[in-house]
């Protein structure tokens, strides 16, 4: 959770190697969903238990497009319970990049907020975000409240711990180039320290999305009445796995789309970074 | 005046885990005038970087006075422009806003602090590199936006730590050249620390040798050999062969007294 070196870097392919790199990514799903399916048709498993591919294919389908009604009430409302749950992580994310961040600065710039803020920062920090549930649920009902405040926890403290870390690393000779060339306090900040520390920011936001899409699942199956995780706890006491597993698919692929955001705003903003890690591996 | 005057500088840094005083700098006194190319000659270890560091305002010395331009040196500023040993520049702005960041800092605007830069550029030889990242580009590249980005500030002293320590060989001799042809056109003052001889006798006007622990100024030679220097002729050798056994006396009185 507090890794700081989440940033794959750029691998330099030849065009000639990487069509084959396509095929070969296939192989082992492509593998996977031909095994799974011919074990669920071999009739081992009951099907409503072990729902084959093409049936969670099924269900999905309709769950977004809403063509058959084989998932009953939900047919046809993806979009609105997508939408939900990705309203939810990003109003918890969006809260957590602006406190942890601006919290994570504060800490690892100046020695009053490190002394007064960060041990209570640092003891809230193991309390697992899920045993927030019950409080949650009394102090803000049962709505869209606890999730983001949920998020909100799950979120905060990898992008706090990073951007501390960001700060307090930052080249120390970088720091005295600027007072060199008269730089004020506040320059320093801005100018020096914050985008010397962005990398690890990132790095944090890249965890904190993740853990976001995590709670929020989490928060829907006891706290909230609408979102992927909630149709994904309802189905499961119907036991229709076809749409369990249609709703684990879309939050791995919510997740994923999340990551992909974060990482192209990340390429844009620390583009002077990439060409070192593409020559450093070249050289 | 002088442009710059150390008066009885004395640097003790506490070694709070072994619980004592190291005494680093003792006693110097120097001054430099305007327009000297000065370089600080001494093994590693003597104090000579410290020194710079306590004129560029980045440390305090315990005691004594530092002088620049008659101003007492409390803070580093933009009128002492630092070439450090290795670039330190900042690695997400381009060779050009690297140069420039001063004029960003004072907060003049983009096109007329690209169109200042470009003279810089031109100066230190990186025309059709100035869109480039510091990682885009060589160490020597990389020294090179240090150095202009030290004269842009116009500073009335460039204080140079080792910056062409890790340079190789030849691209060490050309950074050489090129830094005389600079300090030759602008006219400026330079504090040059190196513990490279030949270096010290390429570029300086005045050579302060340096001894080791506590740093103390050993001599400080006056060399006016004509410029460009052969550092195969006489001149060159006499000089040499004088600031060797300066640093000989040194190391057999070092050896004597342990």
């Amino acid at each position: 959770m507090t890794s700081v070196t989440d940033v794959s870097p750029a691998r330099p392919t030849f065009r000639l190697t990487r069509a084959f790199q396509g095929l070969e990514r296939l192989v082992v799903p492509a593998l996977l969903i031909a095994g799974w399916e011919a074990f669920a048709r071999s009739g081992m498993l009951p099907p409503a238990l072990l729902p084959a591919p093409s049936a969670v294919l099924h269900a999905l389908g309709d769950w977004v497009f809403g063509f058959d009604e084989t998932t009953q009430t939900y047919s046809g409302h993806w979009l609105r319970d997508a939408l939900a749950s990705a309203l939810r992580v990003f109003g918890g994310f969006a809260l957590a990049s602006l406190l942890g961040i601006l919290a994570g600065v504060a800490i690892g710039w100046s020695r009053l907020f490190e002394k007064t803020l960060e041990p209570t920062l640092q003891m809230l920090r193991p309390i697992p975000p899920v045993s927030w549930i019950p409080l949650a649920i009394i102090w803000f009902g049962i709505a869209d409240k606890p999730a983001i405040f949920l998020v909100f926890l799950g979120a905060f403290f990898p992008v706090l711990m990073n951007s501390i870390h960001g700060v307090k690393t930052v080249d120390h000779n970088l720091v005295r180039a600027g007072a060199m060339m008269g730089a004020n306090g506040r320059q320093m900040l801005t100018d020096i320290v914050l985008p010397a520390a962005l990398p690890s920011i990132f790095a944090g936001l890249r965890i904190a999305v993740g853990s976001a899409w995590m709670l929020t699942v989490t928060a829907e199956m006891v706290a909230v009445k609408s979102g992927l995780g909630y149709v994904l706890w309802d189905s499961y006491y119907f036991l229709r796995y076809d749409i369990v597993l249609a709703a684990m698919i879309s939050i791995g692929l919510l997740g994923y789309l999340s990551d992909l955001g974060l990482k192209a705003i990340m390429a844009r903003t620390l583009r002077w970074q990439q060409t070192t890690t593409v020559q450093g591996r070249a050289g | 005046m002088a442009a710059i005057e150390l008066r009885n500088i004395v640097k003790v840094f506490s070694d709070k885990r072994r619980g004592r005083d190291l005494l680093t700098l003792d006693n110097i006194n120097l001054d430099i005038e305007a327009n000297d190319f000065v370089c600080l000659l001494g093994p590693s270890g003597c104090g000579k970087s410290t020194l710079l560091n306590i004129i560029a305002g980045f440390e305090q010395a315990t005691s004594g006075r530092t002088l620049v331009d008659g101003r007492q040196v409390e803070r580093p500023g933009s009128d002492r422009g630092v070439v450090f040993q290795q670039p330190t520049l900042m690695p997400w702005l381009t060779a050009i806003d690297n140069i420039a960041f001063h004029l960003k800092l004072k907060g003049v605007g983009k096109a007329e602090r690209h169109q200042r830069a470009m003279e810089f550029i031109d100066l230190v030889g990186l025309r059709g590199f100035e869109h480039h990242h510091p990682s885009e580009m060589s160490g020597g590249m990389n020294q090179r936006v240090g150095i202009a980005r030290a004269l842009l500030m116009n500073p009335s002293v460039i204080l140079m730590d080792e910056p062409f320590a890790a340079l190789d060989a030849q691209t060490k001799l050309e950074m050489q050249e090129e830094l005389v042809a600079i300090w030759q056109k602008r006219r400026c003052t330079i504090v040059f620390v190196t513990h490279s001889v030949d270096e010290a006798l390429v570029l300086g006007n005045k050579i302060v040798v340096m001894t080791k622990r506590p740093g103390r100024i050993r001599e400080a030679v006056n060399f006016d050999l004509p410029r460009p220097r052969d550092i195969t002729s006489p001149e060159f050798n006499d000089a040499k062969r004088h600031i060797l056994s300066l640093i000989r006396e040194e190391s057999t009185r070092l050896a004597q007294a342990s």
